[in-house]
């Protein structure tokens, strides 16, 4: 609840502020404390990645952004009006949507009696992994981890087009090796 | 830059233990908690914060940019690569279990080899896109 109501003052924080260098800051901060939020779900693999990737390299290369733009936000064109009420209609049907949802960590709840009682009882003697998180990613849902490897890939393969294409305009040694 | 000489004494001391923590995170995710994917992004995080504290120009001798380049698809095709093989040795597409003797055996392997794809492509994404983002405002 703590890290919650930390979480609601960043993300105001992060709207009022206009200087985008604090903002990228609260935004590394707002990760930190997610990472918490997720130890505390006990999901250490999430609150690792969260960590590393949300509060680490993104911020890295948001200011790594910054520092060939602007370092203040311009003055908002609109008025907010709309987007208030898009926001306020999605969050009221998110909040509905929640009432419906069984209580949290019971343990007849659907998705502890699907698929996983089988993972937790047979994935060490069909995999020899003791680690369930790992098996169940690297080989029983193997296809979909090959699916985020893809996902990656051509996410990389697409910023790099992006960031490096323009390049091929400026004169230089770099020409060769662009156009191979 | 130039004269942060504790910075750069301390990051010296710490780019070989990052680097142990993500072959370590990446190894013992069969027991502990990490992967492929967490090993991936905390190894790119060291060829950064190398790169930040010791210049870029520095940072691509160690990791050079090609071979940062070409980490991105050797990943996914040692994934697919594993997926090949089983078929090649008589299984279903990416299922491990006819990789060795033992059916747990062969999906330990699997796992093993597949984690080392997620990783390979993830460390040369991160790496790549730092490189690409950071090399054009000069």
């Amino acid at each position: 609840m703590v890290l919650l109501t930390l979480m609601a003052i960043i993300t105001i924080g992060v709207v009022r502020v206009r200087s985008l260098f604090a903002v990228v800051i609260l935004g590394g901060i707002y990760s930190f404390l997610m990472a918490s939020v997720m130890i505390v779900l006990d999901a250490v693999d999430v609150a690792m990645t969260e960590a590393s990737v949300g509060a680490g390299i993104s911020t890295v290369l948001m200011l790594g952004a910054l520092y060939l733009t602007k370092t203040e936000e311009a003055a908002p064109t609109h008025t907010p009006f709309v987007p208030l009420f898009v926001a306020a209609g999605t969050a009221a049907a998110l909040i509905y949507a929640t009432v419906d949802l069984p209580s949290f960590g019971l343990a007849d709840n659907p998705i502890h009696t699907h698929v996983a009682p089988r993972y937790l009882d047979y994935s060490v003697e069909e995999t020899g992994v003791p680690n369930v998180v790992t098996s169940v990613l690297a080989s029983y849902r193997g296809f979909d981890t090959l699916g985020e490897a893809t996902v990656i890939f051509t996410a990389g393969i697409g910023v790099l087009l992006l960031l490096k294409g323009r390049r091929r305009i400026k004169p230089g040694p770099k020409r060769r090796r662009i156009r191979r | 830059m130039r004269l942060d000489v504790i910075f750069r004494v301390a990051v010296k001391i710490m780019v070989p233990f990052i680097l142990m923590f993500a072959l370590y995170v990446q190894f013992h995710g069969d027991f502990g908690p990490g992967g492929g994917f967490q090993a991936g992004v905390i190894a790119a995080a060291m060829v950064i914060l190398y790169a930040i504290i010791f210049g870029l120009e520095t940072a691509k001798r160690l990791v050079p940019p090609r071979l940062v380049e070409m980490m991105i698809p050797l990943g996914v095709l040692i994934y697919a690569g594993v997926g090949v093989a089983c078929m090649l040795m008589g299984g279903n597409y990416l299922d491990y279990s006819v990789l060795a003797h033992d059916p747990a055996h062969g999906q330990e392997y699997g796992i093993l080899l597949v984690e080392t794809g997620v990783l390979i492509t993830v460390a040369g994404t991160m790496t790549a896109i730092f490189y690409a983002l950071a090399g054009r405002g000069r």
